[in-house]
Formats: structure tokens, sequence, C-alpha cells
């Protein structure tokens, strides 16, 4: 409670306390990220629950993306990025060079800011994960796990007498659900979202959040994005990055109503970011 | 929009004059004669083994034949002239066919082939001005045959001198003003040799201007020759060729070219001016009189000219044709197309998409960067050292052709593939890798799909490209007359071959009239193929964008 009074910039993190609903899914120490000589994130730790949504928020540029793509070890596409510290998912270490980062982003589905569908037909946007890990042993059960992913995505009602089209031709919403069906074909613990509305219209976007809060019941999400409002509405918990800092961590609404870092209140009533 | 205009304008003005000086080149004349197959020609040994049968002379048969359709050419040169409507080396074809089927021996078959190139030309029109009007009077013929008087009661022949009198004196007046315009030059020239040099040049057309003078002497005989224009009279189904004529137009001398039915006093005759001198024309007054006769007998006819298409290249412009170039480019693009676009195509996909960045694939770019400005001929020198000098290649072979050529195309297909691969948007890899793709699986199924279009169409471009090179090929031996056309398989990729672009260079610089259209057909060819590989281009992009 007297942390509340630090000073700005300190690399000191506030927690708040949290009742553990839920078990730990993602525990992230000492993450570090650097792009080439340019340290992006300066040890992060952070617990994120099971069955829950984390809303990672901050101004651009903070590393909450970064983080996010940490994850799923996005960033080892990234030549000049380097990574360090330790993340575990289940109590699994994810940096662990005896890890395949293709077998992890299996189980850490990841959506993107704009809708990328690939240009190929609906069934096989959703069928595609499955295809290359092989969860399915023939015709009818990929159509039921197409079928499934749809429905939990919300989208078989709209698309499910024309998934032969093409994935680009269904509407800004509709694609993303539709990436979000992809993702969750795959049958992944984790999906990371990283600003999943940020090209949506609002009805679109309640959509998706109502989607959202439908997943949680079933996955660990998280999702990065730059509107407070949305945070609060679909996220149990936020974390408030800070120029590559984790500034604050807590329940959301604790975060919302009572932010006891001056950055952490500063960013949430609009004076920056 | 003006420069727009004016460059389509040059560009109808440039496909305007190829495709008119093509058409000449299309179709041809060609020689029917009824050729008897004599057993002892046709089969010296008598076995009618082949061996019996390809030292048969079939020139020979063709020979009598033609001897046959006119009897009164006897004397050597009169032969030579006859037997020079056509080419010996179409003995080959007849040959051929009797080997085919030995059963002809003996018996007598229609032989068509192409008449002489000059002839052709003759006959089209191209190189020979001749017209032919009525005469008027009654003429009597001294006799049927032989150099014979042709005389008359009227001056039949006044219009005749009229017009060779006009003629005489206008290119008397031209040399005449020429040697004035001379004699000017050399009065203000700077040095003593240039005057002295330009004095004589204008004697030199003062004297041929001299010879005309009694021509157009009123006084004096006219006498024709090789300067002059041929005046022939066609007269009782015969020609005569005039030598000489009065000058009052009632008595001509000459020589007859064919001969007369009969030497009866005739009203209905015609005068067969050939304006071009002979001395400026490569066929004879007799050889004009051979091939018109024909032509009314219905043995020279107008055809298209399949020659052209079927046949390799000739010494003979008439047997001349593209088919050789034609195999040997198609064989030289596959060798192209199989090794450049996979090597291309795969090393575009590496740098772009798995190579580390560091200096040796720094290294690697900037060369490939630079081996796409290398001039062409410095990879024929390459193919020259390497290829054939190293290893032992065959000259003038496709095979060699197209490694050459695939060296010069990898750098276009790389930097073309690199561009398509690098133009698709980031975000369709990051959805393949997110969903559990690896790096070889989101490349190939993902990444490399969508930038087919643009790597088909760099890589159609590069080999358009190199279907149009001939400097690379000089110095691999494939600029060369090649007269057999190369097998259109596995074998032909080491035989002797040349390809279009090289034939229609070859075809430029050669000498003979005929291949001028030749060239501008083969020109067509070629722009034809570019045509169709530009459409295929286009075709397959058009089917690989809508797939997707």
């Amino acid at each position: 409670m007297a942390d509340s009074a630090a000073p700005a910039h300190t690399a000191k993190t506030v927690y708040h306390s949290v009742a553990n609903t839920h078990p730990v899914k993602v525990a992230a120490s000492g993450v570090e990220v650097f792009y080439a000589d340019k340290q992006a994130l300066h040890g992060i730790n952070l617990d994120i629950q099971d069955r829950s949504v984390t809303a990672f928020i901050g101004p651009s540029g903070c590393g909450k993306s970064t983080f996010l793509r940490c994850i799923n070890r996005m960033n080892d596409t990234i030549d000049t990025a380097r990574v360090a510290g330790s993340i575990r998912i289940d109590d699994e270490e994810i940096n662990d060079r005896a890890v395949d980062p293709v077998l992890l982003r299996a189980r850490v589905g990841m959506v993107f800011q704009k809708p990328n569908p690939f240009p190929k037909s609906i069934y096989d946007n959703v069928a595609y994960g499955p295809r290359i890990h092989g969860l399915a042993s023939g015709k009818d059960e990929l159509d039921a796990i197409v079928e499934t992913s749809l429905k939990k995505a919300g989208l078989w009602d709209e698309v499910a007498d024309r998934l032969d089209q093409p994935g680009n031709s269904l509407s800004g919403g509709q694609q993303q659900r539709l990436v979000i069906a992809r993702a969750i074909a795959v049958n992944p613990e984790v999906i990371l979202m990283d600003e999943p509305c940020s090209a949506l219209d609002p009805i679109a976007t309640a959509r998706i959040e109502e989607l959202i809060d439908e997943l949680r019941e079933n996955y660990c999400l998280i999702i990065v994005t730059h509107s407070m409002a949305q945070a609060a509405r679909v996220s149990q918990m936020t974390a408030f990055f800070h120029l590559g800092h984790l500034v604050e961590y807590g329940p959301t609404e604790e975060i919302f109503t009572n932010p006891r870092d001056r950055r952490t209140q500063d960013y949430i009533t609009g004076r920056f970011g | 929009m003006g420069a727009i205009a004016l460059a389509i304008a040059f560009l109808g003005v440039l496909l305007g004059t190829i495709v008119l000086q093509a058409s000449g080149a299309f179709t041809n004349y060609v020689l029917t004669l009824p050729v008897t197959l004599e057993r002892e020609i046709a089969d010296p040994r008598g076995d009618m083994s082949e061996a019996s049968l390809r030292r048969g002379s079939y020139n020979q048969l063709i020979q009598r034949s033609l001897q046959s359709e006119f009897p009164a050419a006897s004397s050597r040169a009169d032969l030579r002239e006859l037997f020079g409507l056509y080419s010996g080396l179409n003995a080959a074809s007849v040959m051929h066919r009797v080997i085919a089927d030995p059963s002809l021996v003996g018996s007598t078959i229609d032989v068509t082939m192409p008449a002489n190139h000059e002839i052709d030309l003759y006959l089209k029109g191209v190189t020979v001005e001749e017209s032919i009007t009525a005469g008027s009077g009654t003429i009597q013929a001294g006799a049927i045959s032989g150099d014979i008087t042709l005389s008359s009661d009227s001056p039949a022949f006044a219009n005749a001198i009229a017009r060779i009198r006009q003629q005489a004196s206008s290119e008397r007046d031209a040399l005449l003003g020429r040697a004035a315009r001379l004699e000017a030059d050399a009065a203000g020239a700077a040095s003593r040799d240039a005057r002295e040099a330009g004095l004589a040049a204008a004697r030199r057309a003062r004297e041929e201007a001299a010879r005309f003078d009694t021509v157009i002497d009123p006084e004096t005989r006219i006498t024709l020759g090789p300067r002059t224009a041929s005046l022939l009279i066609r007269l009782n189904g015969g020609v005569v060729a005039v030598s000489a004529l009065t000058p009052d137009g009632r008595e001509a001398e000459g020589r007859v070219l064919l001969p007369l039915e009969s030497a009866e006093a005739s009203a209905s005759w015609s005068e067969w001016v050939i304006e071009t001198p002979a001395a400026a024309r490569r066929i004879t007054d007799q050889q004009a009189v051979y091939a018109r006769a024909l032509e009314e007998r219905g043995m020279v006819e107008r055809r298209f000219n399949t020659n052209l298409f079927l046949n390799a290249d000739s010494r003979e412009p008439e047997l001349a044709g593209v088919m050789g170039a034609f195999i040997g480019s198609v064989l030289t693009m596959l060798v192209t197309m199989l090794l450049a676009v996979p090597i291309g195509v795969g090393t575009a996909i590496y740098l772009e998409e798995f190579a580390p960045k560091n200096r040796l694939t720094g290294f690697i770019e900037v060369n490939i960067n630079n081996l796409a400005a290398v001039p062409s001929i410095v990879f024929g020198l390459l193919g020259l050292a390497v290829f054939i000098n190293t290893f032992g290649m065959p000259r003038s072979a496709p095979l060699v052709g197209g490694f050459v050529l695939a060296l010069m195309t990898l750098p276009t297909v790389i930097i073309s593939s690199r561009a398509a691969l690098r133009a698709v948007p980031p975000s369709i890899r990051e959805a393949a890798l997110g969903i559990g793709a690896s790096r070889t699986q989101a490349v190939f199924q993902h990444v490399l799909p969508l930038a087919m279009p643009g790597i088909l169409t760099g890589s159609i471009i590069g080999l358009a490209q190199a279907l149009g090179e001939t400097a690379p090929l000089l110095m691999i031996g494939m600029v060369a007359f090649v007269a057999d056309a190369p097998s259109l398989g596995l074998s032909g990729l080491t035989q002797p071959s040349t390809v279009m672009p090289v034939q229609v260079f070859l075809w430029s610089g050669a000498s003979e009239r005929a291949f001028e259209m030749r060239t501008a057909a083969a020109i067509l060819v070629l722009l034809t193929l570019m045509i169709i590989f530009n459409a295929a281009a286009i075709i397959l992009r058009r089917r690989f964008e809508r797939r997707w």
C-alpha cells in the first residue's frame, strides 16, 4: 500500500492482491527483450490466471505487444530480437531450447490487430491448423472441428451455407471472428489477442467482446488493447505497461477505480498516452 | 497524350512495314513438272536397293522434263538459263519420295518445287518492271526460229521507238545533269585531288550519256543492249527479242526466244517491254520468257510458302525456312526454363525467407544485382570458357545455349521472384506462424502461392528476353548457318542448331534479295512467339490470381 507513493519511472511494479479464483496459467519472471541494442522490456514479472481475460494496457511503444509476442515466441521470427528471462506455461519453461516454437504456437493461439484470414475458403481457413497438426483423422472429424470452431467463434450461423467462399469476402468483423475460429480450431490453451478490435466498427467490436467473454470459460485469454473502456468491459485482470516496464498489475476493477501508481492514474484518466 | 499517340503511330509504322515486307514471303511461285522416273537413271545399279536409288541422278530427270517443255532450247547457254528456273537441291526431295516408295520408278510423277528465287521475285513483280501493249499494223516474221527479221509495210514499231527514245533521253538528261553537278562541285573543291576526282566522275557520266546519242538520233538505227530496256515481240505463239530497229519503224532484227508457230503475217501481236535493263536485273530475257510460258501453261502458280515454315535454313532462299531455328529456340528455351526457373525461384525463397542477414548473404545479394547488369556477350564468353573448353560440351548445341541463357536469365528471375515474395503481406506469414505452421509450411503453403503470379510473370519475362538474345550465342557457335533442323527430342540437345533471332540476323545479312522478305517473315514469327509467351504470362497470372 505504501507503493502508491512511489516516484515515477521506477522499475518497481505495483502488485494488487488477487483472489486466486483460478490457477496460474502463464508465469513470467524477469522477462527482458532486446531489439538489436535497444531494450524493449525490463524485467517483467507477471502471473496470468487461467480461464480469465487479462488485459495489457499502456501507451504506444510501451512493450505490451512485445510481451504478448513473447508468450508464443513470435519474437523468434524477428532476426534482431533477443529474449531473456523465464516464461512458464503450466510450469513448463517455453524459452527452453528443447521447446519447439511451432508446437508452442499450436498451444498458444494468436489473433492479430488486422484480420488476416488466408486467401482461401472459409472452410480451409479453419481447417488449416488441424490439418498441419494432424488433429483430425478423417474428413468427417475435420468437418466437425470446423463446425465447432466456427460455432464457438459465433460465426457458424452466418457462414454455414457458404463455407467454400473465400475468407476475404467476409466483413471485417466476420473476418476477425473467422481468425479467432482458426485459432480455436487447433485447441489452444492460451489465446493472445493483439488489439483485436482496433480495425473494427463499434458493432463488430461489441460482437467480438461478447465472444471474448464467452471464450473465457474455456481458455486463458490475454488481450492487448488501446481502449480503456474495452479493457474495463472484458477483462478480469489488467496490467499497465509504460516504457518497457510493468507498472501496475491487479484486478481490473481495482486498477480502474483505485490505481496506486501516478502513471497508471494519469494514463487511465487520459492525461497521456 | 500526344506522346502516346506518337508512340502508337511509330509502332504502327514499324509493324506495318514488317508485315508489308513479309507478305511476299508467305507465298511463292512453284513449278509443277511431270517427271518420268526413267529406270536406268533413277536406279543406276538396277537392283532397286536403297543404296542404288540414292545414287540416282534425279536432277537429270527434272532437267529432261523441263527440256521436253522447251524442245527448242538446245545450246549450252539456253539450257543453263532453262535449268536456272529451279534449284538442283530440289532433286533431293524427289529422291526421298522414290526411296519411300520405290514402285514409283518407271512411272511419271508430278514434281512440285519452288521456282528459283529470282524467278519468284520477277513473277511477283518485285524486281523487274515490264509492260505489255497490243501492237498496231501487220508484221511478218522472216523465219520461226534463230536470228530473224520482222518487217511491216507500216511503221509498226514507231510506238516502241518513241518509248525507247523517251526513256533514253531522260536517262541521258539525268546523266548530263549529274555531270554538271559534279563539275560545279569540283570547281569549288578544296584540294586538287578532290577536284580531279570530281572531274573524272563527271567525265565518266558524260561518256555514259553519249552512249544514248545513237538511240536518240532520229536518223540512225536503234540498237538495244543490256543497258537499255528489252523489247520483246509476241507473235504467232512465240517471242522474239528485238536487238535492232530501223529508224522508220518498219523493220526489226531479233532473236527468237520462243519458237513461232508459223511465219505468217499477223496483225495480232504485242509489244512486251521489260523496262529494267538486263544489266540491272538477275534474270535474262530468255528466263522471263520461259517463266511466262510456263505460267501460261499452268505449270507455274503462286502458292502458300510451306518451305518457309517446314524447312531449315538453306543457301537457296526459296528453300530456306525457320523450322531449324524454331526447334533450336524451343530446345534452348526448355533447357533455360528447366534451369533458370527452379534455381532462380529457389534462390529467391532462400534469400528472402530463410537466409540469415549477414555479410555473406549481403555479398551474394549485391552480386546477383550486379549480374543483372552484365553485358550478355560476357555470358557467352563464360559459356565458351567453362562449358565448351573446360567441360568439353559440343559447340553450337542447344544444351550449351540453354546453359548460357539460363545464367543470363537467373538474376532477372531471382530479383523479380524476391520482389514478388516481399510483396506478400507479412500478416499472412504471421497468421500461418501464429497457428503453429513451421517456417517451411508458412512459406510453401501461404507465401509462395500468393507470390506465384509475380514469380511467373518475372520468369516468363526473363525467358522472353532470353528468347530474343543473339549476342551470348555468338561465342558458343550458335550464330551459324545450320542446314539441318535438330531433332525435337533429347538427342537434339547436342546437335548443331541456331535460334530464331540468329536466323533473323543471318538472313538480314544475306546478299540475295529474296532473303529480305524472309527476314521480315522470320521477325514476324519471332514476334508471334514473343506475343504467345507474354499472353501465357498474362493468362497464368489471371488464373492464379483468381484462385486466391
